[in-house]
Formats: structure tokens, sequence, C-alpha cells
């Protein structure tokens, strides 16, 4: 097979914004020129929903996969039916990014229940004898950054025995206080989530303190709704027996596929 | 073939001399010499080569004449055009280097890791048995897939991620230490492997497992050694990142430059770069995210300028939650060491990694290192010098170039803390040791103060040992920090920690004290070491010991009246060592002693330090040990002088003489000095010896006499047999001389055909030629033994040339015989060219006898028959080339010293002069200038009979 397509973005890190162009080049290349039905390049945006096995059942959950959402889907024709000459054909796009009607473009995001994915795909049709060549390709979108400052809200937290939720017996539990504070709740998603964590006292031993980043995916169906919290990152912030009485810092940067912002909309919710 | 008579051409060598003596000419300043310097001038030399003119532009000093060296070039010299050419682009790189230092603080005044590696790696060992746990996932090989988009690629990679750390568990068990070494350099390789094959995510699996080692502290006392092994490793892996990263920066067009602002690097490098970062923040465990992270900080140039000063106070917050002390502090060492490396300005996060540190020391005492030293059977004295590694070096990040008052902060803070020792030792280490020293007496109060069930206390004046030696201590302290610290140290009963200390003190007593306190310590450290034989086991130690001492005291006679000084030296009684120990202090005294000695102290002493090293010669002594030693003890004996007491000198020289007869080379030396003594003797007596200095100087030519004998090397005995004579005959004694000449000649037989010379065998003719040469020299006025017939000794040698086997292809043996016609020509001579003051040579004793004459021309005929002889074996073709020059200098030999007008010999000087024609391969130039000389000698007074030669010498035109 002498022939290939390819598509490349021009951003390195095919991220892109609502509202915003996006472009790169389709290149076809091959040693014999090329002959074709024309060449067209679409865009798409959806949004999949899947139901949690937990809250609705494994048979449910099979077979009840929620329509896809779209949000984005637009196709232009970017070469008429013809030849290619052999050799490397750039054929240069661009493509403003805009939603129909009411619809937003959400976050890229990679999650268990809900997944949001673009792509770019690129077909070249082609007479009966060969195939169609199709090539698709990711790009990311992010929304605007937030305007306006936002106002942080650092909370402190005190952890011990008596604070534990989902214990057996709590008398077993070796005495601990611990307390720490994050410096918001309410993070900026490119900025790590950063915070203070001090063992003011502890009976027994540490072996480790892992901080766990958890993500709360609602998804909405016929029956209702489905919740579900999962976790995306945890990440361990002592080893060990830590000095008591000595801050540790508490630091986390957010997976950026694999988190978006807290999210709300008719049908599916991202906490 | 008809004998020709030999007439020796009469000569009067002093108007000879006088004609040939060049005319000394004044020479004025500036003139044009040859000799004089060339000074090429630059300036004149950059300006024609912007020009662009190609004339010669060398200038010399002599203005005048044209410069012979660049008159030969036509054109720039090419030195100075080199150097004009290189210049820009010198000093262009001497600037940017500037820049450079002025950029990067670290100068080379800061010591390296490097240096620090090796010495840790030698430190920390175990013999314990070692593990690895190591998760290698399953290997799917989804690096190298080409999906475009992105996010499924870093899904693939997270889910390899994951996947191998429920991956397949490998655990190697019971790896002795060289095992664990191999093993973590297999790594090493394998990650660089990986790199190269473009399987990132395997390399970063292997980082990550191997920085998760440096979390397991089980076994505690190769902690150090496993830090610096990974570390390497996690070297490598960042500076691979790096690399890959910059390389992707570099467009067609341009490179980027060293010093690189972020706006430069283009967007592929900066995604690449960021996704390393969210990957490695990603890591599950503090530990390896830690350690992956600092090992790729530099990483962070690419996409801020302000990155890396905001990463290294995250990290250094982030090892507040490792728990461990041990553990940390290493992680902090590394990252104080990135840090430096990276960015040697940014000197808050070291500072504050210290007092981090500073807070979290308590711990060392906590109840779960403690538990785990039980568990581990680890005494707290090993276990806290395990520290001192890493401290050492955060703590020298810290104070390189630091203001006083923050060293003087951070000491305050050590202070506050309790069981400091650790601290403190480390302080004394790694502060600048003019620091240290202005407060040493602070310092011993401290190290007193210190709990003795901690840090051991050795270690402590140790370190303070190295810091006094290097820099020194207020004047009014001095002595009393040697009374306190070697109060403490007189204490210590192990004799291992005992001699460490003292090792290092040593060096200070000998630098600030006189000869009484060193004895004291000399003392003091051969009282601990003597019992049980302890010595035995800190042979380094003492030798160090030694060779400070002698490094300090340069005056040998103050040396060895320090009186422990030798007992000190019996300590060493491992042969081997006990040579090591003399040679040092016979180097030390070749190199300080200016001037010959002859105090009896130092002779005794240096004399027993020179038998001890000749008797360790054995026969399985190296060659060049033999040589190394025999050296020293030349040294030795040449600085020995008793001024005009030679007959002492002459007993010493004798006494030497039975201590060293196993080394050539020191007697060979001995015969030389015994030999100037006796010429000095007859210095002193200016010529005229008198009874006694008589019998002295016999007595000096009978010692040489014999211990040439005992001598192996051939020529070395026949120089010295030689040489030996010729002292003997300066000094009036005849017949000692000629029992000299005799043993040479009866030597010479002997001579074999090949000796070896460096370790080749070579042919020995040249050697004898030139050896004999010299002896006709000397023969020439050795006058004739009134009991032997005339020229005895003459004759003898003949016989012996006569008999000796010469080699077939060469022609020595002629050679020889020609010299020997020389000598006999200038012996019928009425004066000789030279004479020995008060010895009579044949000319006087014979006064030109007619009787004498004769016999000596008879002489010559022989040797002449014998030449013309092998002339005639030399008929053959391949030895043609050896026969015509062969005739040709015996044709000058004949011409310089025979009487041509002699009809036969002028005949016969014809007939070589055809011979060395007669087959084409006499040299035409050399003919032609012979030719010119005879024609030119003509014109001399007394030398017209030359002019009737000159037209019977045909040249021969080549054809």
């Amino acid at each position: 097979m002498g022939t290939s397509l390819d598509i490349k973005i021009k951003r390195a890190n095919k991220v892109y914004h609502a509202g915003e162009v996006l472009s790169g080049v389709v290149v076809i290349s091959g040693k014999d020129s090329i002959q074709h039905q024309g060449v067209s390049l679409t865009v798409e945006g959806s949004v999949n929903l899947q139901l949690s096995a937990k809250s609705v059942g494994v048979f449910e959950a099979f077979y009840n996969s929620v329509k896809p959402i779209q949000i984005i889907n637009s196709t232009i024709e970017m070469v008429k039916p013809g030849k290619f000459p052999s050799g490397k054909t750039e054929i240069p796009f661009e493509f403003p990014l805009h939603v129909k009607g009411n619809k937003v473009l959400y976050e890229t995001y990679h999650g268990v229940f809900v997944n949001i994915q673009y792509t770019l795909r690129c077909d070249m049709r082609r007479s009966l004898l060969a195939k169609d060549l199709t090539k698709t390709c990711e790009f990311i979108v992010h929304s605007a950054p937030q305007k306006g400052k936002l106002t942080p809200s650092p909370v402190d937290f005190t952890i011990t025995p008596e604070t534990l939720q989902n214990v057996k017996e709590r008398a077993l539990l070796p005495k601990f206080l611990i307390r720490g504070h994050l410096n918001s709740t309410n993070c900026v998603i490119t900025q790590p989530l950063t915070g203070e964590l001090v063992v003011e006292s502890s009976e027994a031993a540490i072996k480790s303190i892992e901080l766990q980043l958890v993500r709360v995916e609602t998804c909405g169906c016929a029956e209702g709704y489905a919740r579900d919290a999962t976790e995306i990152q945890n990440i361990q912030i002592a080893d060990g027996d830590v000095c008591r009485s000595l801050s540790v810092p508490i630091h986390m940067v957010f997976p950026r596929l694999f988190t978006c912002p807290t999210l709300e909309t008719t049908n599916f919710k991202v906490e | 073939m008809a004998v020709f008579p030999w007439h020796s051409r009469s000569r009067n060598y002093k108007a000879e001399f006088a004609s040939c003596r060049l005319e000394a000419v004044p020479l004025e300043f500036g003139d044009y010499h040859p000799l004089k310097p060339i000074t090429v001038t630059e300036s004149k030399t950059k300006k024609v080569s912007r020009k662009g003119s190609s004339s010669s532009t060398s200038s010399s000093s002599s203005s005048s004449v044209v410069d012979p060296l660049s008159s030969v070039l036509d054109g720039t010299d090419p030195l100075s055009m080199f150097a004009a050419s290189a210049d820009p682009a010198a000093t262009d790189s001497s600037r940017k280097r500037r820049d450079r230092d002025e950029n990067a603080i670290v100068g080379s005044d800061f010591e390296p890791w490097a240096s620090k590696r090796g010495e840790i790696l030698a430190r920390y060992t175990t013999t314990e048995k070692l593990s690895i746990n190591l998760f290698m996932g399953s290997e799917k090989g989804k690096a190298g897939t080409a999906t475009s988009a992105m996010s499924e690629k870093v899904r693939t990679r997270l889910e390899e991620l994951d996947d191998f750390e429920e991956g397949s568990q490998k655990e190697l068990l019971n790896l002795t230490q060289q095992d664990y070494v191999n093993r973590i350099e297999e790594l090493n390789q394998s990650l660089k492997d990986a790199w190269a094959s473009d399987q990132k995510v395997k390399a970063l699996k292997i980082v990550i497992q191997c920085s998760k080692l440096l979390s397991d502290t089980s076994v505690i006392q190769f902690y150090p050694s496993k830090f610096v092994l990974i570390t390497d490793i996690l070297d490598t892996f960042g500076k691979l990142v790096y690399e890959r990263i910059f390389s992707m920066c570099v467009d067609n067009h341009s490179v980027l430059p060293d010093h690189f602002s972020p706006e430069n690097v283009n967007d592929t490098a900066k995604e690449t770069c960021l996704n390393w970062f969210f990957k490695i923040a990603s890591i599950r465990e503090l530990i390896p995210r830690f350690y992956v992270e600092a090992s790729i900080l530099k990483c962070n140039k690419f996409l801020s300028k302000t990155g890396i000063s905001e990463c290294l106070p995250r990290l250094t917050c982030m090892i507040r939650g490792i728990g461990d002390p041990l553990v940390s502090v290493y992680a902090r060492a590394y990252l104080c060491r990135v840090g430096m490396e990276v960015a040697p300005h940014l000197k808050e996060s070291l500072n504050k990694n210290f007092f981090d540190f500073l807070l979290t020391f308590k711990q060392i005492h906590g109840d779960t290192v403690q538990n785990q030293l039980v568990l581990q059977g680890v005494e707290l004295p090993s276990y806290l010098p395990l520290y001192s590694p890493a401290m050492d070096w955060i703590f020298q990040c810290i104070s390189y170039h630091a203001p006083e008052a923050l060293l003087t902060e951070m000491m305050e803070r050590c202070k506050k803390l309790g069981n400091n020792a650790l601290l403190l030792n480390s302080v004394m280490s790694a502060f600048r040791a003019e620091f240290i020293a202005t407060r040493s007496m602070d310092f011993i109060g401290m190290i007193k103060e210190c709990d003795e069930s901690g840090f051991p206390k050795h270690l402590l004046f140790h370190s303070l040992g190295l810091n006094l030696a290097l820099a020194d201590p207020p004047e009014g302290d001095r002595l009393q920090i040697l009374n306190e610290a070697w109060k403490v140290i007189t204490k210590l009963k192990n004799p291992q920690d005992y001699v460490n200390c003292a090792e290092v003190w040593v060096e200070y007593t000998c630098k600030h004290f006189t000869k009484r306190e060193v004895n004291t310590v000399l003392a003091d450290v051969i009282k601990h070491m003597t019992p049980d034989r302890a010595f035995e086991d800190s042979y380094p130690q003492l030798q160090s010991i030694i060779k400070k001492v002698i490094a300090h005291f340069h005056d040998f006679s103050v040396l060895f009246s320090v009186e422990k000084f030798l007992p000190f030296l019996d300590m060493f009684q491992k042969e081997s060592v006990r040579v090591e120990v003399c040679k040092c202090i016979m180097e030390v005294f070749i190199k300080h002693q200016q001037e010959p000695t002859k105090d009896p102290v130092i002779l005794n002493a240096l004399l027993h330090v020179c038998k001890t090293m000749h008797d360790s010669v054995n026969a399985l002594t190296l060659e060049d040990e033999k040589r190394m030693l025999a050296y020293l003890i030349n040294g030795f004996i040449k600085m020995v002088s008793f001024g005009r007491d030679f007959e002492q000198q002459l007993s010493f020289y004798v006494e030497a003489r039975s201590m060293f007869c196993n080394l050539e080379p020191v007697l060979v030396q001995l015969i030389h000095s015994v030999n100037r003594l006796a010429m000095e003797t007859r210095k002193v007596m200016k010529g005229n010896h008198s009874r006694k200095t008589a019998a002295f100087v016999r007595a000096c030519v009978a010692y040489c006499f014999i211990t040439i004998p005992s001598l192996v090397g051939i020529f070395t005995r026949l120089n010295l047999y030689l040489h030996s004579g010729q002292v003997a005959l300066a000094n009036q004694c005849l017949s000692q001389a000629d029992a000299f000449f005799k043993a040479a000649i009866s030597l010479i037989p002997e001579v074999p055909k090949m000796i070896n010379i460096d370790g080749k065998m070579r042919p020995s003719e040249s050697f004898l030629l030139e050896f004999l040469c010299n002896f006709f020299s000397t023969l020439l006025i050795v006058p004739d033994h009134p009991e032997h017939g005339v020229l005895f000794l003459v004759r003898e040698l003949l016989n012996v040339i006569q008999d000796y086997t010469w080699e077939e292809s060469s022609d020595d043996k002629i050679r020889i015989y020609t010299c020997v016609l020389h000598l006999l020509s200038a012996m019928s001579q009425e004066t000789y060219l030279y004479h020995i003051d008060k010895v009579d040579s044949n000319d006087s004793l014979y006064g030109g006898d007619s009787k004498f004459l004769a016999e000596n021309n008879k002489l010559c005929e022989t040797v002449m028959a014998q030449i013309l002889e092998h002339l005639k074996t030399l008929a053959k073709d391949e030895a043609l080339k050896r026969q015509s020059s062969l005739g040709l200098s015996f044709f000058n030999s004949i011409l310089a010293h025979g009487d041509l007008r002699n009809n036969r010999l002028n005949q016969l000087s014809v007939n070589l002069w055809h011979l060395a024609q007669r087959h084409g391969c006499a040299d035409t130039r050399t003919m032609v200038k012979t030719l010119e000389y005879i024609k030119k000698r003509s014109k001399q007074p007394d030398m017209g009979h030359l002019t009737e030669l000159a037209l019977r010498l045909p040249l021969q035109t080549r054809t």
C-alpha cells in the first residue's frame, strides 16, 4: 500500500478553546498518483454515557447504554473527485469551532461513565477497487479560562479516629490527631491542589499517608440517574513514620484528561 | 704484496693549533647573529593579513639583515599566521568562558560530587545479603505505536504504568554486594538501551523502580552506597530526557544557545516536557515521584524562567513527607546536588533543606528508628555515621561561598539541639577550614559536652584535626587546643580509632610545634600501638604519620634528634612497609638536604635506613625497584662529606661498600666517589703529594682496584678500569695505573658479542670500538715500564684485538687498526700532544731515540699490512662499497699522519685513491672535497710535495 493519509494539527498540544479556529493540514502521500472520489473532513464531538453496574445492575448497564449526545458534527468537502499527483500533497484546512444552537462545547474528558471526546476525521473515498481511506485524530477542547478572579476558599480539617466514617470497631483504632488545611477547596484545574497536613500525634507508627482524588459522575437516564464516585488518582504524600507536628505539603497536579471542571447539564454531571 | 714502510709526518702541534683556530671577532650589539632570538611582532602580521598581501611579514630583531628563517618561507610565517587567525577565536572563547563562570557560581573550588562518590562506595560496604525488588511489567511494546491521538498515547502509557505495578514481581534475594552493584549497572545499561530503542515508557519504569529501591532501608549499612548507585541511574535518566528535549528544540536553521530562554523553545518541545512532568506527577509513591522529578529538574528551563525556583522549594517541602530520617536526608542531599548543578544561585532552598532537616533531627532518636536498628542489630554509633556523606554534602552546598553570618547562625542552631555530635561532625567537614579553625576552642568545648553513646567522639576529633591541618587557629590557642584534644585522644581504647585520630593530629602538631611536642606525640603513639602488636593492623596510618612528620621537618639533624623517631620506625615490622617508609624518608632527604653533611646522627640513622632498603633486595626484586633504591642510596652517598677529613671520608666509603654490596649502581657510585676523593687530594696538594697523601691516594686506588671486579656489567668494568687508571696516572701511581690498564686489556677478550641494554640485546662491537678509541688516547701518555719491552701495553692490546673474534661483516677491526696507526704516529712525535703533570711520557723517556722509532715503525708496518690484507678480501661484489669507503678512510689517515714525501707511501696513497674510485662506489662530492683540501694544504709551507700528489689523483667523472 503506497498511499497514506495523515492529519497534522497545527498546535502541538492539540488544545483548542471554543470559538477558535482549528487548523492544520491533511497530508496525502503515495508513490503513484492517486485516483479518488473526493476527500472530506469531519469534526465530531460527542458525550458518551455509560451506566454503572453498581447503580442499575449488570444487564441494564450492558444494554442500557445511553445514546451518545452529539455536541458538534460538521463536514466539509476538501477536494472534489480527481487525482493526486505522486509524492506528498498537503492540503491545509481550517475549522471554526462553533456550535449550533444552545449547545456548549464541553471540555474533553475521559471518565469511567462519562466520556467527552472530539475527533477530526478525514475520509478519502475511492473507486470500488480500492478501499476508502480514513484517518481519525483526536483533539482536545478546553473551556475558556474562567473570567473574574476566583476567590480562594481555604479550609481547615482535622482527622481523628472519631471523624472517620465507615469504621467498624472504633475502639481498635489507635489514637491519632491529624490537622491540616487546603488552600482552596475550589481549584482552578490547571493549578495543582495545594495544602498542608500536620501529624500532631499518633500512637501507632505511620506507614504512609495518601491523597486520593475522587470524581463523582452522575448520569441521568430514563430510570432516574446514577451517581458514582471513582478514584482518579492516588498519590502518596508521606512515606514512613513522619515527624510529628511538622507540616507535610499536599500537592497534586490534576491529570488533565481525566478530570474536568465541575460540570452540570441536564443529562449528566461531573464533579 | 709489497710491505709498505710507515713514515710518520712530524708535526708541530702548537703551530697547527694556532693555524686551525677560528679568528675571534667581537660582536657589536645589534648586529645580526644567527643565534639571536627572532621576535615575531604580531601587530604587523595582522595588518598585513588584513590587506591580504602575501609578502614576508615576520620581522626579526635584526632588521638590517634578512632573517634566514623567514626568507626561506616565502610568505607569512605559518606560526604567526596561525596565531593571528586563532586569536579572535581564542579571545572569543575565553570571553565566553568568563561569562559562563559569572553565571555559574560554582567554581572549581567546589568539591564535585564525583569525588565523593568513590569515597562513599568504598566506605559503606556490607557483607550481608541484599535483595532487589523489581516489578517488571509485561512488555507490550506499545511505545512504538504511531497513534497520533495524544490522549490515547497517554492512556496507553498510564495503563502500562498501572500494569506493571500489578505486574509480575521479581524479587532477587540473597545478592552479595558485588552482585547488587552489577545488577544496578545492568539496569543502568538497560535504561540506556530502552531509551535508545525509543521505549521511553520502559525507561521511565526502570527509573521509577530504581528510585523505589531507595525507600528500602533493610540493609542499612549499605544505604549510602545504594544511594550513590541509584542516583547514577537517575542522573543518566535526567541527562537523557534533557538532551532529548533539547534536540527537539533544534530547528533546521538554529541551534539553541547554552543560555536560552523559554520563549525560544518551540511548542513540541514544551509539550513533550510538560508531558514528562505530568507523567511524573502521577507516580503514586512519594519517593520515586520525588527522585524522578528531581532528576529532570533541569528540564524546567524549557518551560519557564522561574520554573526551577518554584520547583525547588516545593520539592524541599515534599521531602518532609518522607518518614525515615536516613532516607529523607539522602533525598535532601540529592536535591541539593541537583539544585547546585542546575541553579547554584538559588541558595534559599538549600537553607530550607537544612532547617527542615534540623526540625526532623530528633526523629533519629525516635522509637521507629530505634526499633529498626534493634531489628537489624545495628548499634547507634555505627548508624549515625551513615548520615555523614549526605549531611556533609548538604553542608558543603550551603556553606559554599556563604557569608560568615549564615554559618554562625547555622552553628547556633546546631548547638541548640541535643546530642548534636552528628551535626558537629558535618559542620566540621563541610565548612571552610578557616572558619572552624578560628573557633576551634568552641568546638572542643562542644565535642566534650557531647553524649558519648551517640556519635563516636574520635570521629569528631578526626574531623577537627583535618580542619586544623588546613587552616591555622589563632596563635594563642594553639597549645591549649593540642592539649585538650590529645587528652581525649590518648584515652581512646580502640587502637584503630586512636591511630586514625593521631594520624590527623600529627600534622597539626608538626605544623605549629617544635620537636619536643612531636616527640611526645610519637611516644604516645608508640605506647598505644605496641600492646598486642596493634601496629600490624594500621600500617597505612602509621606510614602517613611518618610522611607528615618528615614533610614538616626538613632539617634532618632535628628530625633524628626527635628521640622517638627511630623507635617509631621500628614499629614497621613488615618488610615491604618498612622499605616503603625508608624510601619516603630518603626521597625527602634527597629533595631537601641542600649541602653535604657529616653529622654523625644523620649518618648513622640514614645508613640504617639505607641498609634496610638495601637488605630488602633479593633475587625476586624487580629491576626498576633496584634502580630506585640505588638512586636513593646514591643520593645519600653524594650528600656525605667530611670536608677536609679525607681519611674519614674513605673509611665511610669502605663502610658503605660493605653495606651496599648488592646494588651495582651504588658500587659504581662509590668508585667514582673514591676517584673523586683522590683527585681532590691531588688538588689540595697542588699536584705534589707528600708521603702521607701519596699513601692515601694509593689506598684510594687500591679501593677501586678491588671493588671493580665485583661488578657484573662488562663495559662498566672496562670504563671504570680506564677511568681509575687515569686517576692513578694523574696521581703518579704508575704501577697501579699499569695494573688497571692490564686488567682492562685482559678483560677485553671476555666482551660478549651481544650485550643487554635496557632489556634489548644489542651487538657490543660499537661499544667496544668506542672504548678502545678512548683507551688509545690514554695509552699515548702512559710511560713504558722499565722492565717490559718497548710499548708493551700497545703490543698486548694489539694481540688481544688480533685474537678477538670480530663480526665477519663489519670493518670495526680495521677501524681500530686505523686508530692504532694514529696512535703510533702520535707516539713517534718529538713532543706529544698532551701530558700529565709530573708524569714523564715516552717522548721524554726515549727522547726520540731511533731504536724506539724503529720499533714503532715496525709496529706500523704490521698494522698496515693487516689493513691492506683486509682491503683485499673485500674485493667481492657485495663488499665493494665497504672497500671503497675503507680505502678512502685509510687514504685520509695517510694524508693526515703519514709523510708523503716518502715515495712508497705516496704510491700507496695514489693506489688507495684509485681503489676508492675503481668501482664507482665512491661519493663524488667527498672525493672532490678531499682533492680541494689537498690542493689547499699544498699551498702551506713545507707541503709543496702535495701539489705533485694532487696531480696524480684523477677525479672519476660519473657517466
